[in-house]
């Protein structure tokens, strides 16, 4: 009753273009966006900040980029965490080399050098499909791991390794506390997300989709497949890239090449397929699934004071997670967006289903 | 109408639990929060175990016993980290506004974990205890100034370690043309000794190799080989978790003499040598503090904690090593919260009192006799230049049964340490555009 277009005629082709045609999903969206920009930063604690939002929304940034290549173009990819690394290392390199530098222009650099290097990972992808296309990503992350942990000027020659984002600002504005934080990444996140949704509708993505559904037929209708598969890899890496910057410095603070172990790319690719492949939308979900379901498992039996220990609760987490990725995955192999388009589907019937 | 039920349960539930969090924090005005960053499963849980045990059951001691600390009760809880730094950073958010004053000092039992604090904790206030691991260069207290690396840093660890070898070979001058290996456990924590061993190896003419082992460290055939083909004089081990155990076996297998063989001083504990049984015999480790259940405050933890069920190991693991290190821990924060309630007044300290209660901290002979550590632990001091106190530690061996000292206490050379601390933290501050506190003015 509530969800239902009559009424809502398009007369103009922009309208009938737009991103959300229907009002509800355009009230929703703006309420959305609401919530993010104004209610959580005046009402939320800062635990739900900095633990709970900042990283799902990195999170949820570095899984588009994923899913651009993964869910858009038909090429798996276990290299995400290896081209997050990129983005970080670049980004302090920037930062302590040419410090005079604006921190946008940095992220920005920073996803550029993450691009290049996925473009290099991505030239066998002209050759190989699948499965030994995902091995040959894999060699980019462990690679990848390898140089930032083996090569000495990555990190500035710190003896241990690690090393720490120096203080930020941007135009004398600094970044130091929890929201401001938040407000930085949120902004960034949003502009992408958006690029990215456009760029899935146009004819970039239209190509990406054409290579995933058939390579050959997409050929023949006149895509080239170096051009297509090599600009889903540099964008793809573009999102990791700044994701990884952002997970560096504006959520960690001090890192080594296993904050992006390999690790970090299979919790991505599972985001990317409990989401839903090829959806924006399944981003955001699966992050959020990923992210926020362990930690509220491990936190329920102490907020309702049953007594568990530690190992226990840790151990019951595991198996009541992985119990629900099965579960979902049995319901709903489409991912969590597919269960929301279903949902509105139903929805729109409601109450008298016919 | 069953759904309605479940929902009606379903909140009355949630009601109720408020209710009892709202009657705890009514009754907490008089508690120490110590938040407890542990891990209890995954690949370094045999560690992990015994020294989260062993702290807890130093503070259910004073609770029990003297009912805390001058009156103030201590309360803690532990989220698990599994040694994960970004599940790390979200227990420290998670817990570091819990209590009526907040967390007042965390221990996060993890170099890549410290890292991270480091840079969140002065913006929180919140002191950060490393004992024995953390960031070498944050024993400079000027930059540092929430960081304290306590009884030792792992670039002590590593002077103490070859002031063993060089005394066992008759001086520093016999060890010109020896060839010394570390095998590390390839994270900052591993990586940390290198700058000291190299720093060593130029000064003194002999060969150090450093062979790196990838996380978790249950893959070592090549390391390994390397050193059957290279039969180094001494092996360092900088290595954690299962880690340990499997560079024995491999030392074993390869037959590599295990006395030639020194772990630090995390890479010497029971877990660590039984798993490869007869294979260990002979394994050398620094220590920190003594092993054994003998002392005095072990006693009073059988009488007081693990005779009224409450003990959080097996009795049988009471005295292991990380279970006596998780005691240490505990004792030498609750000793900075005494010196700080002398200050401050009997109540819950915030992180900026704990701050100067740490500073100030001095861990006297007769103090540590009278809190039933004599034995245990070494006298130390510190100040707000220096945020490690003392830097001493002994060697012992495994028998195959039990583990016993072979030497007495060694203590890192302060004048190698210290030029070396004070250039990497110059850095770290030139990095982060810090002003170093002037430690004359500081009282």
């Amino acid at each position: 009753m509530l969800y239902r277009e009559a009424g809502q005629f398009k007369t103009t082709y922009g309208d009938d273009q737009a991103i959300f045609p229907i009002r509800q999903d355009r009230l929703g969206m703006a309420l959305i966006l609401l919530i993010a920009y104004v209610a959580l930063p005046l009402f939320a604690t800062d635990y739900f900040i900095t633990s709970i939002m900042i990283p799902f929304l990195i999170y949820a940034l570095a899984a588009i980029g994923l899913n651009l290549l993964t869910g858009y173009c038909g090429q798996v990819s276990l290299g995400t965490g290896g081209f997050m690394a990129v983005g970080a290392y670049a980004a302090y390199n920037f930062t302590i080399r040419m410090p005079e530098l604006n921190l946008i222009v940095v992220f920005i650099l920073a996803g550029g050098c993450a691009a290049m290097v996925g473009v290099v990972f991505g030239i066998p992808s002209l050759r190989i499909k699948g499965f030994y296309l995902a091995v040959a990503t894999l060699a980019a992350q462990f690679f990848l791991d390898w140089a930032f942990a083996r090569i000495k000027w990555f990190t500035n020659y710190t003896p241990s390794g690690s090393v720490a984002a120096p203080p930020l600002d941007i135009f004398g504005f600094a970044i130091n506390t929890p929201d401001r934080r938040y407000f930085l990444i949120l902004a960034i996140v949003t502009v992408m997300a958006l690029a990215a949704k456009n760029l899935v509708r146009g004819r970039v993505g239209r190509s990406w989709m054409a290579i995933r559904d058939m390579d050959i037929a997409a050929e023949i209708i006149g895509i080239r497949p170096l051009r297509a598969k090599l600009s889903a890899f540099a964008v793809s890496s573009f999102y990791a890239g700044v994701a990884g910057a952002l997970w560096a410095f504006l959520h960690l603070g001090a890192w080594e090449p296993l904050a992006f172990d390999i690790n970090r790319s299979f919790i991505l690719l599972f985001m990317v397929i409990i989401g839903g492949l090829g959806s924006i939308l399944g981003c955001f979900l699966g992050a959020a699934f990923i992210l926020m379901v362990p930690l509220a498992l491990n936190q329920i039996p102490t907020a309702l004071g049953i007594p568990l220990s530690t190992a226990m609760i840790s151990h019951a987490e595991f198996m009541i997670f992985g119990a629900m990725i099965v579960f979902f995955l049995i319901v709903e192999p489409h991912g969590l967006a597919r269960l929301w388009a279903l949902g509105k589907e139903k929805l729109r019937l409601w109450p008298f289903p016919h | 109408m069953r759904k309605h039920w479940r929902i009606a349960t379903l909140g009355a539930l949630g009601a109720a639990a408020m209710m009892l969090a709202g009657l705890g924090e009514a009754m907490a005005q008089n508690e120490q929060f110590l938040p407890r960053l542990t891990y209890r499963t995954g690949p370094y849980a045999p560690n992990g175990v015994p020294f989260a045990n062993g702290y807890a059951d130093y503070l259910n001691l004073l609770n029990e016993r003297d009912g805390g600390v001058n009156g103030v009760r201590l309360t803690f809880e532990e989220c698990e980290t599994g040694y994960d730094t970004a599940r790390g950073v979200e227990c420290y958010d998670r817990l570091k506004g819990k209590g009526p004053t907040g967390a007042a000092v965390v221990d996060p039992l993890s170099t890549g974990i410290t890292f991270a604090l480091t840079e969140k904790a002065p913006g929180d206030k919140i002191p950060l205890i490393t004992m024995g691991y953390g960031r070498s260069e944050s024993q400079d207290g000027s930059v540092f100034g929430w960081n304290f690396p306590l009884l030792g840093t792992y670039w002590a660890a590593a002077d103490i370690i070859m002031n063993y070898v060089a005394q066992k070979e008759g001086g520093y001058a016999k060890l010109k043309g020896k060839k010394i290996s570390l095998v590390y456990h390839d994270s900052p924590y591993g990586k940390e000794p290198i700058p000291l061993l190299e720093e060593l190896a130029k000064r003194h003419g002999f060969t150090f190799a450093a062979l790196p082992v990838t996380h978790p460290g249950v893959e070592q055939k090549a390391t390994w080989l390397q050193i059957r083909q290279n039969r180094p004089d001494y092996v360092l081990l900088w290595g954690w978790g299962v880690m340990n155990s499997t560079s024995i076996k491999e030392a074993a297998a390869v037959n590599y003499p295990r006395n030639k063989m020194i772990g630090v001083w995390w890479s010497g504990a029971e877990p660590d040598v039984t798993p490869a049984g007869d294979g260990s015999k002979g394994y050398l480790a620094a220590n920190l503090h003594a092993v054994g259940d003998q002392f005095g405050v072990h006693r009073d933890i059988y009488k007081i904690v693990y005779d009224k069920g409450k003990g959080a190991a097996k009795k049988e693991e009471v005295g292991h090593v990380l279970y006596n290190r998780g005691l240490v821990n505990a004792f030498l924060a609750t000793e900075a919260m005494r010196k700080g309630q002398a200050r401050f007044g009997n109540k819950p300290l915030t992180g900026e009192q704990m701050r100067w209660s740490l500073e100030n901290l001095e861990v006297t002979a007769t103090r540590i006799k009278e809190a039933g550590f004599e034995g245990l632990v070494y006298p130390m001091k510190l100040s707000c230049q220096d945020h490690m106190g003392s830097a001493r530690a002994r060697i012992q061996q495994w028998d195959g049964s039990k583990w016993s000292f072979v030497s007495d206490w060694i203590e890192a050379d302060r004048k190698l340490l210290d030029p070396m601390v004070a250039a990497a933290a110059k850095k770290y501050a030139a990095e982060k555009k810090i002003t170093p506190r002037d430690c004359s003015k500081e009282m």
